[in-house]
């Protein structure tokens, strides 16, 4: 936060040096019509600036109103004293500032080179000290982008997008990235890679909300890296999907890609097609850490006592699985082999209870029980699959299931 | 605007066993964040800008016109507005200029308008127990303090089971002794449960600060407000035994100032006071004061309309008891100036 402060800082030394070399001329002449300077000036004085952001014609514009106007305006004074013989704005000119902002301003440009000279002391009209604006200067240090965005084009048009930027700026140093972009020149560029990988529209400010580095990347390196996964066999609309689900994908270099890819495919054995089939459907685990992957590899191998071909088969019914808390999945396979005595076989059957909460699942085991239904192996009768148990919602659950009222379940929740 | 405002009052929900209670507290409020912040907030603030009107209009000298823009919203104009604020901005009276204050912008540049809120927690129930456990929101907080100051007596039913012994009075603890337990009877138990009670009820007078001899304990007495009103050390109001099986019991317990562990404990003593022992399976509150089992919300209910109705429907019976207790007390301190009132009331 402090460096943006000090960027802004850094712009506005820079924007008073360039007013002192350049154009004290201009200056002074718009000195008491500071409105009609802050109206027309930075575009037409800057013709070789327009590449420069334009929250920075912005701040300009504000720098030179709270400096320019008379009432604070000593250290104005010393500077202009020895352009006394400069023109003074005539009142009819000043009134055609006003009213024609848009005009062609190269007339005026030239119109104000014989005006007569005005001081600083010079008393002005009611009528012009009123019309003067003083807006508060953008701060110079903020920890939030809230400030900014009333003056920045590129944050105004990424709200636009649907951009959170409440979010953004909670990310280190991206709110600093985005007051340096211009919309036009670095943001557009990649929001249209981004449409050509296939990210839908309305989830290009989802996107960016979550990955708002990918705007500082290089547009060679990104082409690379979807030009990697197509030589992977990966289909367009299967890219477009990984992308938009998992942002950061993107960010990582194609040798670190290859690496995780052949880390998923080696570490489970899975063939290349079952491989792909698993990043296409949980593309955050190529964005993830690996190491929480292989302890859960190992907890489910060595702790929870799988074979290979079992954990092969739970997690491609169910990645998630792999980026599940240690904790979680013992806790829970404890309840459901210790207490419901369900055998491994029947949890490979079922790995979907994994990523039901154990809350859930003992109550409505507790219920079931109380009810004298708790039955869950398949070669008898009045049979309930996992399945039932732990993805129907309460009502359907109670009903169908358990053959009882969702009233009576909600009492006997409360006696739990 | 009116769908989001922040409810505010007492209200209770089943705390579930083995979740802390902070979570409990922590689940409440995001969920109430959630709906809070899904409702629609109020509408984006309006700057006041000078466009250029059309040329031509009016002349030359008016040639500006005030518009209202919305401070960044999501709206198409926003482009326009750029160009409002930098080609027209001039000519405004300084007031208007002040009432612009850029500090308004819409949501996804604000982050969502709550939070947090201020949730406190009653009486606190630990890990291993669950039941009834009230929450305060908003000004709730205060009726929390002074809920607290009526010392009211909680229920629990507390659940047994003989022949074991643990390192921390619960079943799931380690286990330390096996006994048998078949000289047991109920009549056995419930004699200890007598006895237990009756000593319970020498340290409530002792704690109570009342000096029995009086009229003022007596009317106490009558209308059952003898209790402590300060700190005093657990003390068990009534118990009885609800269930006997062998080797399982349930008791229901009604206490003030007492944890959950203080419990656990008691059901330890039992067990070795009838010469075998006992672990303790379940820790249920079914009151906390005036809040009853029926008046908890489960975790399926913790949202905004049900709590805002439990809200409602609480309300009036903490008020009574809060006026019975306070009331009465504050009375009985200033004895004085209600008789000199009653005096000055007469003549």
């Amino acid at each position: 936060m402090a460096s943006w402060a000090r960027q802004v800082s850094r712009w506005c030394c820079l924007l008073q040096t360039a007013r002192a070399a350049e154009f004290p001329r201009r200056l002074r002449s718009c000195s008491s019509t500071a409105q009609a300077c802050r109206g027309f000036a930075p575009l037409p004085l800057l013709p070789s600036r327009n590449d420069v952001l334009p929250w920075r014609f912005q701040a300009y514009g504000h720098v030179s109103v709270g400096s320019c106007s008379p009432p604070d305006s000593a250290k104005d004074g010393s500077l202009s004293s020895p352009e006394s013989n400069l023109p003074s704005p005539v009142k009819q000119e000043q009134a055609k500032a006003e009213t024609l902002p848009d005009l062609n301003t190269k007339i005026l440009y030239e119109d104000w080179d014989d005006i007569p000279p005005s001081s600083a002391l010079e008393e002005i009209s009611e009528e012009a000290a009123v019309q003067i604006i003083a807006e508060p200067l953008l701060p110079l240090q903020s920890s939030t982008l809230r400030d900014y965005v009333d003056h920045s084009e590129t944050l105004a048009k990424l709200v636009h997008l649907g951009v959170d930027l409440s979010q953004v700026e909670k990310r280190q140093k991206a709110g600093q990235l985005l007051l340096t972009l211009d919309f036009e020149k670095d943001v557009r560029k990649i929001l249209l890679f981004l449409k050509d990988v296939g990210v839908e529209d309305n989830q290009l400010g989802p996107f960016l909300t979550k990955n708002p580095y990918i705007l500082a990347e290089d547009l060679e390196a990104l082409e690379t890296r979807v030009a990697y996964l197509k030589s992977k066999k990966f289909g367009k609309a299967e890219i477009a999907q990984m992308v938009s689900r998992a942002p950061y994908l993107l960010l990582f270099s194609v040798e670190r890609l290859d690496n995780r890819l052949g880390f998923f495919k080696n570490e489970l054995g899975l063939s290349v097609k079952k491989t792909k089939d698993l990043v296409i459907r949980l593309p955050r685990l190529l964005t993830g850490k690996l190491e929480p992957v292989k302890e859960n590899l190992q907890v489910c191998q060595i702790e929870l006592g799988f074979q290979r071909n079992e954990i092969q088969q739970i997690v491609f019914k169910t990645p998630k699985i792999l980026t599940a808390s240690k904790k979680r999945l013992k806790q829970t396979f404890d309840y459901l082999h210790n207490i419901m005595g369900i055998p491994h076989h029947m949890l490979t059957r079922f790995p979907q209870v994994f990523n039901s909460k154990l809350l859930r699942i003992k109550e409505r085991h507790m219920f079931l029980t109380f009810l004298g239904r708790a039955q869950y192996d398949p070669a008898q009768p009045s049979y309930i699959s996992l399945d039932q148990l732990v993805s129907l919602p309460d009502e359907v659950f109670c009903t169908e299931i358990a053959k009882a009222s969702i009233q009576d379940f909600e009492k006997f929740l409360k006696t739990l | 605007m009116a769908a989001a405002a922040v409810p505010g009052g007492l209200f209770a929900v089943y705390k579930p066993a083995g979740v802390a209670w902070g979570c409990v507290r922590e689940a409440v409020e995001t969920r109430l964040l959630r709906e809070l912040n899904a409702a629609p907030g109020r509408a984006p603030r309006q700057h006041v800008r000078f466009l250029p009107a059309p040329a031509g209009a009016d002349g030359g000298a008016a040639g500006l016109v005030a518009a209202r823009v919305p401070v960044l919203a999501d709206h198409p104009l926003g482009k326009g507005r750029r160009g409002a604020s930098a080609g027209g901005g001039g000519g405004g009276s300084p007031g208007r200029a002040a009432r612009t204050a850029p500090d308004a912008v819409s949501v996804a540049v604000r982050g969502p308008r709550f939070r947090r809120l201020k949730i406190g927690a009653g009486h606190r129930l630990d890990v291993k127990a669950s039941g009834v456990f009230v929450l305060g929101i908003g000004h709730g907080n205060k009726l929390l303090t002074d809920l607290y100051n009526c010392h009211l007596t909680k229920v629990y039913t507390v659940g047994g089971l003989f022949g074991k012994a643990t390192d921390d009075f619960s079943d799931t603890g380690k286990l330390v002794e096996k006994t048998t337990f078949d000289h047991i009877t109920r009549e056995k138990l419930e004699r200890i449960l007598a006895v237990i009670q009756g000593t319970n009820h020498k340290a409530l007078l002792m704690h109570s600060n009342i000096d029995m001899k009086t009229q003022e304990a007596y009317e106490l007495a009558v209308k059952g407000l003898i209790r402590p009103m300060e700190k005093s050390p657990p003390i068990i109001t009534a118990i009885r035994c609800l269930q006997f099986a062998l080797p399982e019991f349930q008791l229901e317990i009604h206490c003030l100032h007492e944890t959950q562990q203080y419990l656990r404990k008691v059901v330890h003593e039992i067990g070795l006071e009838l010469k075998s022992s006992a672990v303790c399976t379940q820790v249920r509150r079914i009151r906390d004061g005036v809040f009853t089992v029926d008046d908890a919300l489960l975790r399926t209910q913790w949202n905004l309309q049900s709590i805002q109705k439990a809200i409602w429907d609480c309300q009036l019976k903490v008020k009574t008891e809060l006026e019975k207790t306070l009331g009465h007390h504050n009375k009985s301190c200033l004895p004085k100036m209600d008789a000199a009132m009653a005096h000055a009331a007469d003549s």
